[in-house]
């Protein structure tokens, strides 16, 4: 029961994207077309998945014992650039297929915030190891929710007739504001 | 004069987050008034000042093939300083930037310029870009933190000039949005006169 609390407390009502503002880059960046968009969120669940795992156990089985909780953050972006460098190049051995898929997105990821967020997120609300990820999985979950949504959204967008000015990144924006006034009414839920 | 239009173009002609649309994460999250905008302006401005600098004098000694890695190293160490110096002087700020001041390390801001700037630059110009991006950044936040704040609270910085509450929305996540969209659709409108 906790857990199911757990997950839609993260995918609706906390969503990463739209309630904390993690991962905002990739969710304008990548919301053009549905496609992309679940290619991007498939390549996301996993690698925050992975990521939330491996700066656990560095953290409380490396870091804590040495004392150096302050290179938290050093730590973290490396492991988690690394990891991802790693896990293309086992999806390229593995299976060509799914390396098709999500080839293209992996690079992306080190540079989404989303992903460090979490890992620092689950530190900081001292989760254990099974709550952490699930925690990160929902959370994945929740940000490919929002983005297949807004790409949703902006494909329909594009028949649209909007003014010059708001062409673009405003009106993606806005779009997305109240995509969040949407979700707002999760609020309560849990 | 040339320093000068280097140091200038962060402000409005390459304003980082209303021209570039980079750094949208800690812009959205942390501009729920202009004072918290404000901090977490210059806590990005100081790493990004701090990374500049010492990436344009590394820069003859980082291999090519390793560059990216080398200069994540450098960024994360600047930002675990001011981690750790503002949860000891302004804790009260930290406590409302919250994870964002560990995020610096993922602003794209700040990795960009490395690479576009303080890699091919000498030191000093590289300070300059950096200062002025940075304070280009600090610029956008703090309008952006104060156009919240007046319209969701109806104070400015912490000074209350109307009674009751304002268009709530505006404080909350959805506000954050909608105001950097017409925030940028202004700042087109500007450049291209």
């Amino acid at each position: 029961m906790e857990y199911i609390l757990l997950i839609i407390s993260a995918i609706l009502v906390n969503n990463v994207v739209l309630a904390q503002f993690l991962g905002v880059c990739p969710f304008l960046g990548v919301s053009n077309k549905v496609s992309t968009a679940i290619g991007m969120s498939g390549a996301v669940t996993f690698v925050m998945v992975l990521a939330t795992m491996a700066t656990y156990l560095i953290y409380t089985y490396i870091l804590l014992p040495l004392g150096i909780g302050f290179m938290q953050t050093i730590t973290f972006i490396l492991v988690i650039a690394a990891l991802v460098q790693m896990v293309e190049i086992i999806l390229k051995k593995i299976s060509q297929g799914l390396y098709q898929a999500l080839g293209i997105f992996l690079p992306l990821i080190t540079t989404n915030c989303a992903v460090l967020g979490v890992a620092i997120l689950v530190i900081q609300k001292e989760y254990n190891l099974i709550t952490g990820v699930i925690y990160g999985g929902a959370t994945a979950l929740g940000f490919g929710l929002a983005l297949i949504i807004l790409a949703g959204i902006r494909e329909q967008l594009e028949l649209a007739d909007i003014p010059k000015g708001m062409q673009g990144v405003p009106i993606s924006l806005i779009t997305a504001g109240i995509l969040a006034l949407a979700f707002m009414g999760f609020a309560g839920l849990v | 004069m040339n320093q000068m239009k280097n140091f200038s173009k962060g402000f409005l002609k390459e304003n980082p987050i209303l021209v570039l649309v980079l750094g949208t994460c800690p812009t959205l999250a942390t501009t729920s008034s202009a004072l918290n905008g404000l901090g977490m302006g210059l806590a990005t401005t100081f790493v990004l000042i701090g990374s500049n600098v010492f990436i344009a004098l590394l820069k003859n000694v980082i291999p090519d093939k390793v560059r990216i890695p080398a200069f994540i190293i450098v960024i994360a160490t600047f930002v675990t300083i001011v981690d750790l110096v503002m949860q000891a002087y302004v804790p009260s700020l930290y406590a409302t930037l919250g994870i964002f001041i560990p995020l610096i390390v993922v602003n794209c801001i700040v990795l960009g310029r490395a690479e576009a700037f303080a890699s091919k630059n000498s030191t000093w110009s590289s300070f300059v870009d950096g200062a002025g991006m940075g304070l280009g950044f600090t610029l956008a936040l703090g309008v952006l933190g104060a156009v919240r704040e007046i319209l969701g609270s109806g104070s400015i910085m912490g000074y209350k000039f109307i009674e009751g509450d304002g268009i709530l929305v505006f404080v909350l996540a959805p506000g954050a949005f909608i105001a950097l969209g017409y925030m940028i659709a202004v700042t087109y409108r500007i450049n291209k006169t």
